[in-house]
């Protein structure tokens, strides 16, 4: 058997730095301020795109999450390790999808994002990830009391191609509709004019860059939930090495980059309202922590075969969609006007789903 | 005494935390671990290790897993 490089600890580092180093590129060629890579918000930027909500500054198909699940995918296969599974409370997964989007999109980043928003400079990251790192505390204490959400069957290979074939028809409808400058609408998708969503790196080289961290980030099982996860509930730090490598080099990055602004006001997507950005994040994190990875990690699962992680991220999108069609998300200037309904309903529902879903296994 | 822990078709940390109970709650010098994923293997073997566990076996049976841990 061949050892996988990318499982031991120094593979863990190299594509923490990948994700780092690329996501100040990124940035640098026309991505969002620290918004290089933001998994919650470029499913956001989709959900957009597609109409699914209409505020018109933030939609635009971001090919890099097509990277990240078709390059996943490649990486699976290549290494014979793409297995079709789901049946794991697929709709639990869903709902904990829509109230962790929406608890990212109160705070404005996904785990990712708030690491690359600290790496910026961008002091409110520090109460988020605060907040990240509460909820998945809180996670770990259902883990602890039995909560899982069951056993997932190995299914058809087509099953787990689903996914990753939704991907490559976004691709196709993006090269089908290309954007037309000074455009809001090509064909069937949605281009922003203004705003986050009209901020993008040329389409091929954000293809390509989530294509080299999809298979990297599945080789190595990169985690920032499982970071905190493993770190509170066992004592590893072994992910938690590649969140750590994530930050610094996109610190270094942003420092040859120019991009290092520090400070907590006027912050490129960001708000300043503090409670809620840790409270958001705790509702985030502990999301995550039910439904077993981070935004970022159920992209590469979905890629590898996990219909399950694939119904999360469909939530994700869903959830994306109310949060802005209901006034959930944040914008720069504060909360939205029902964002704090939206985290209260969340954190009792993801209670709810903690408390009540602890299925005995008998495994032993 | 050897125990066996069917983690089949379960998401990390639940085969970690498994094997974990069993360090805990037994005395058996062997504890054999059935995953089927590699994540979970890799997941399995790593906390093998951390616990003074040595992983002396791995076997696989089409998708799946045996691993088969020794008290060192």
């Amino acid at each position: 058997m061949t050892k996988n490089f990318f499982a031991g600890r120094w593979g863990i580092i190299c594509v923490g730095a990948v994700i780092g180093i690329f996501a100040g590129i990124l940035q640098k060629m026309g991505n969002p301020g620290n918004m290089g890579i933001c998994v919650a918000c470029f499913e956001r930027d989709i959900a957009g795109a597609l109409g699914l909500h209409r505020v018109g500054v933030v939609q635009y198909i971001r090919p890099e999450i097509i990277g990240f699940v078709l390059g996943s995918l490649i990486a699976a296969l290549t290494f014979k390790e793409f297995k079709p599974r789901s049946g794991s409370a697929p709709i639990a997964r869903f709902i904990l999808g829509v109230f962790a989007m929406i608890g990212a999109l109160v705070f404005l980043g996904c785990p990712w994002r708030a690491l690359l928003r600290l790496a910026g400079g961008d002091g409110n990251a520090i109460i988020g990830l605060l907040g990240l790192a509460g909820g998945i505390w809180i996670g770990v204490l259902f883990l602890k009391n039995g909560y899982n959400l069951g056993r997932s069957q190995a299914t058809h290979k087509s099953v787990g191609l689903l996914f990753p074939l939704i991907m490559l028809g976004f691709l196709c409808l993006m090269f089908l509709y290309p954007q037309v400058a000074g455009e809001n609408k090509s064909g069937v998708l949605l281009y922003s004019l203004k705003g986050p969503g009209a901020m993008h790196a040329p389409l091929f080289i954000s293809l390509v860059i989530g294509l080299v961290i999809g298979f990297a980030a599945q080789r190595s099982r990169f985690c920032t939930m499982g970071a905190f996860r493993d770190l509170i509930l066992f004592r590893h730090v072994h992910l938690l090495t590649g969140l750590i490598s994530l930050a610094l080099f996109a610190f270094a990055a942003n420092l040859v980059l120019g991009q290092f602004n520090p400070g907590f006001e006027g912050q490129p997507v960001a708000h300043t309202m503090q409670v809620w950005n840790f409270a958001g994040m705790v509702l985030a994190g502990l999301a995550f922590a039910l439904a077993g990875g981070c935004p970022g990690r159920q992209l590469f699962l979905s890629g590898e075969g996990d219909g399950d992680a694939a119904v999360f991220v469909l939530g994700m999108i869903t959830g994306a969609a109310f949060a802005h069609n209901f006034g959930l998300a944040s914008s720069p200037k504060g909360v939205g006007p029902h964002g704090i309904a939206a985290v209260a309903v969340g954190l009792v529902v993801c209670l709810f789903i903690g408390f009540t879903m602890r299925k005995n296994i008998k495994g032993v | 005494m050897s125990i066996t822990i069917d983690a089949r078709g379960l998401s990390c940390p639940q085969p970690v935390l498994m094997f974990m109970e069993a360090v805990k709650s037994g005395n058996e010098s062997t504890i054999i671990v059935l995953v089927d994923t590699d994540a979970s293997k890799e997941n399995v073997s790593r906390a093998a290790e951390s616990k003074k566990y040595t992983v002396t076996d791995i076997q696989q049976q089409g998708d799946e897993y045996q691993i088969t841990i020794a008290k060192d």
